[in-house]
């Protein structure tokens, strides 16, 4: 691989002829480029799990989208990051989001925090088309300084991942299939009872929603601090 | 309320439009034909659910104001339960003088709170809760002179 | 072992099994089994005895004998007359007519189309060898075709072979193998897999589970030679839980093939070394795509991943893997001992070979069915199926089940090839066939297996996870008759995104069903729309 990484490619993004390593991503790259790509599941210092769909793109002489977060550049690439059609799809994955489960943005400790509520005015999503599907969700309270709102929940796995690759605790991880899936610590035991938790709180810094929050923040007021995870990553890289 | 924090704007809307139909107006029925109607809250009830399906056959262009009317909101915040469920707590389980449910001079409760667009096709959303009167302002001014708005970059949900 | 031991092995088989007069045939294949065939076999071994006949008439326990809905199937050979639907009281008539003529209110005829117009090579020794006998396996050239590989041929000749017979995966995509085995084989790596997919999940199929209960051994073997190929020295079978009786005929097969030295270290006394593992999945369906049965057989959740990179570049534990599924692989040895030109021949051009399917639903004669690649979808209904029972009209065709379409009459002179099904918004699928008669309601159909997909999406990714359950939920308004036109808007609309969208294949095609009704039967659910 390390062959590789030194080979350099050009590719065009949008029109735009841009420059890139063989080993960076679409999205790295056109984020290098002040090209915004939307996303949801990944985050800068965790692995890629291409979950989210929002930022697939097209890649002219293909018919199939790719996603951003796990496609790495190739030379002569020719990428379209919006489109009439990627806009459709676009909001109806949002829309998709939106019925899963409970989401009031209106009495949510992430109004105007949250990455699903900004996708959605960044989006143009007016009204979201499908039924509302309102499972009854669970809410864990257990944990002394820490909150999980499964009705918040966009099951993006960042707090799993998060919790596996930089605190090295593995204490979350997802259960269930489908629609039935939850986030859960240890073996689905309260969050508070959890043996392998440090309470370390990475998991509610990188969550998108309202799903994770810290005790005591009313609506609105929980906003989050990410700026150590690509540190964290970075340093976790070298030791390993 | 929001509406009313379009301040002298409202003399703008005024001279362009007419208020025919509103809780603060004294007409009672709906009038026969409504060029634009902005709804709020969701469909709760038998009264909202027959409310809103008059409103609409009357209507040329119906705008789902707020949140309420777009995604149920806190309103909807019942549907995880059934709406059974939601009596007995508020009539039955937290009343500790003549618990009774009302069943009559009060609508019945529909199985599910609903957003306007479920029940009938709307024209136009203003998401927000509340929206912002910039936002309802440069939506009437646009639906006035006959265009379609796009509200991203003035309201989303919640906000 | 050395080749020639092999070769003894065979000889001396073949030998014995001249010695018996009579060699009565019972499947035990689930099928079968279902229907008590077990009693049958062990009334059958008692009533030899007793009239002392056990030394001129063998019982035998075989594989599947593919007419499945007569069952249980009891064949007598050499005569090869077929009964059905034996039960144990039919046993001592049975035995006792040996010596005259058959029973005929038992037989059932194999003049029919049904066993006729089938080609065998997946299904050669399916109802005919003891799938627990390794010898039975070496008697009917067994284990020839690793032999000829290792000992005769290199990787690249075994793959050129392999690409010149034109086989195209089984599983359901119809990649050519070839293709795959070279990309695997040129991957540089000291350590490559070979996993064989026994994960056999859409409803209505059970072609793998007979392939791997009547003939384990040449599961075995044609992942041998696939390691051989590809320079794999190990091997992993994922299969599903539900399955113990193929479970424990491969686990039996396997003990067997190593201490006969068919696997293991130095096969047939060369530097070639190749282990097989077999690997329990919980009967996830999404456990048959291959990043999430790899992730499976690694011990984490089966979830999907992104590709690329593919399997064959970095697969189980980040190494080049080569997955094929059990069809696949058990077409493998015949290849190999007759050539890939031979193959070629079978089939259609751009499909060659054989397909297996499971033919099921409103049909007479139903069952496990092999034939060749190109024959009419009608023959298969009308011919082999023997058409629909009570007089009833055909109404569709479904194939490739929660990935797949349903096929209409008008379209039924198609022939059964990989381009030609997917023309008609179907696939080829894995080999399920349900046949479906006028009473079919067709949003029933689509009903059924968008639910199917939403309980059976893994739930990473947010199109399949909550767009099958919104599917799923329209289609259930559609089908109650509360639906309005918006909605069926709404579901076409739905579709396309899903379909796009997903990450992978379990998404990607679980729209399939809805489309391929729409397309066809879309006056069905019109009626049902409420205007």
């Amino acid at each position: 691989m390390s062959r590789l990484s030194q080979q350099v490619v050009t590719l065009k993004i949008d029109g735009r002829d841009v420059g890139a390593r063989s080993n960076e991503t679409i999205l790295e790259v056109a984020h290098e480029n002040d090209i915004n790509i939307p996303s949801l599941c990944s985050v800068e210092g965790l692995s890629v799990v291409g979950s989210c769909r929002l930022c697939l793109v097209e890649v002219r002489g293909t018919s199939e989208l790719v996603s951003a977060c796990s496609t790495y550049v190739r030379e002569g690439m020719d990428i379209v990051t919006h489109s009439e059609r990627l806009s459709h799809y676009r909001q109806t994955i949002l829309s998709l989001f939106f019925s899963e489960r409970n989401h009031l943005c209106a009495v949510c400790v992430s109004n105007n925090h949250c990455e699903l509520q900004g996708q959605a005015q960044a989006l143009g999503l007016s009204h979201v088309e499908v039924a509302y599907r309102y499972p009854q969700l669970p809410v864990d309270a257990s944990h002394e300084r820490f909150v999980i709102d499964h009705n918040r929940c966009i099951l993006c796995t960042r707090c799993v991942r998060v919790c596996d690759e930089i605190e090295r605790a593995h204490t979350w991880d997802v259960a269930g299939r489908g629609v039935q899936a939850l986030v859960i610590t240890d073996l689905n035991e309260p969050w508070g009872s959890s043996e392998t938790c440090t309470s370390c709180g990475k998991c509610v810094q990188v969550c998108p929603t309202g799903a994770l929050f810290e005790k005591g923040k009313a609506v609105a007021e929980m906003s989050r601090r990410r700026r150590f995870l690509p540190y964290l990553a970075k340093t976790k890289e070298k030791s390993s | 309320m929001s509406f009313l924090d379009l301040d002298e704007r409202l003399i703008q809307i005024a001279e362009k439009a007419s208020l025919v139909y509103s809780p603060l107006v004294d007409i009672k029925t709906f009038p026969d034909w409504v060029d634009l109607t902005l709804v709020e809250g969701a469909v709760s009830n038998m009264e909202d659910w027959e409310k809103i399906r008059n409103v609409r056959q009357h209507t040329h262009t119906l705008v789902s104001l707020g949140d309420c009317a777009i995604t149920g909101n806190v309103p909807s915040m019942r549907n995880q339960f059934s709406a059974n469920a939601v009596l007995e707590r508020s009539y039955h389980e937290n009343i500790e003088l003549y618990p009774q449910i009302p069943r009559d001079m009060v609508p019945h409760l529909l199985a599910r709170v609903r957003p306007v667009h479920e029940v009938v096709k709307v024209d136009v959303f203003i998401p927000g809760c509340p929206p912002p009167a910039d936002a309802i302002f440069f939506a009437l001014s646009e639906l006035l002179e006959g265009r379609t708005p796009d509200l991203s970059a003035y309201t989303r949900f919640g906000s | 072992m050395m080749p020639e031991e092999l070769t003894e092995l065979a000889h001396k088989e073949q030998t014995d099994a001249q010695q018996w007069q009579h060699q009565i045939h019972v499947c035990t294949a689930t099928g079968c089994l279902s229907a008590q065939s077990d009693q049958v076999y062990t009334a059958l071994t008692r009533e030899v005895r007793d009239r002392g006949m056990d030394k001129t008439c063998r019982v035998k326990g075989v594989g599947c004998l593919g007419l499945c809905s007569a069952g249980p199937l009891v064949q007598v050979n050499p005569a090869g007359t077929l009964y059905q639907h034996v039960q144990v009281d039919d046993v001592p008539e049975l035995v006792q007519s040996l010596k005259h003529s058959p029973v005929e209110r038992l037989v059932c005829s194999t003049d029919i189309p049904f066993f006729q117009q089938q080609v065998k090579i997946v299904l050669a020794n399916a109802g005919n060898i003891d799938p627990e006998r390794i010898e039975e396996y070496l008697a009917v050239d067994g284990y020839q075709g690793l032999l000829q590989a290792v000992t005769e041929m290199t990787p690249s000749e075994v793959i050129s072979e392999v690409i010149h017979s034109g086989l195209r995966g089984r599983g359901g995509a119809g990649y050519p193998t070839g293709l795959k085995w070279t990309t695997v084989a040129k991957a540089d790596s000291h350590q490559k897999y070979v996993i064989c997919n026994a994960d056999e999940g859409d409803p209505g199929a059970f072609m793998d589970r007979n392939i791997l209960e009547s003939d384990p051994h040449c599961i075995i073997e044609g992942m041998a030679i696939a390691g051989y190929a590809v320079g794999a020295t190990q091997g992993y079978i994922y299969v599903r839980s539900e399955y113990p009786l193929a479970i424990k005929r491969l686990r039996n097969a396997l003990r067997r093939a190593e201490r006969l030295g068919v696997i293991g270290n130095n096969i047939f006394e060369s530097a070639f070394r190749f282990q097989i593992d077999v690997r329990l999945g919980a009967g996830a369906f999404v456990c048959g795509e291959e990043t999430a049965l790899i992730a499976s057989i690694e011990g984490r959740r089966g979830n999907p991943r992104p590709r690329p990179p593919y399997p064959a570049e970095a697969g189980l534990w980040g190494q080049p893997t080569l997955i094929n599924n059990v069809e696949t692989l058990a077409n493998i040895p015949a290849i190999l001992r007759n050539g890939g030109g031979w193959f070629a021949t079978i089939g259609s051009s751009q499909s060659t070979g054989t397909k297996v399917f499971a033919l099921t639903g409103k049909v007479n004669h139903g069952g496990l069915i092999e034939v060749p690649m190109g024959m009419s979808l009608r023959s298969i209904v009308f011919d082999i199926g023997g058409g629909i029972p009570n007089e009833l009209a055909f109404k569709a065709m479904q194939t490739g089940g929660p990935s797949g379409g349903c096929i209409p009459e008008t379209h039924l002179d198609m022939p059964t090839e990989y381009e030609t099904l997917n023309q008609i918004g179907s696939i080829m699928g894995s080999g399920g066939i349900i046949i479906m008669d006028e009473t079919s309601s067709m949003v029933d159909v689509a009903r059924f297996y968008m639910e199917f997909c939403q309980d059976e999406s893994c739930g990473k990714c947010v199109p399949c996870r909550v767009g099958t359950a919104q599917l799923a939920t329209l289609l259930t308004k559609i089908a109650e008759g509360m639906a309005t036109p918006e909605d069926l808007i709404l579901l076409e609309e739905l579709c396309d995104v899903v379909k796009h969208t997903s990450l992978c294949g379990l998404g990607q095609s679980a729209p399939n069903p809805v489309l391929s009704t729409l397309r066809f039967f879309r006056h069905e659910y019109l009626a049902h729309i409420r205007q």
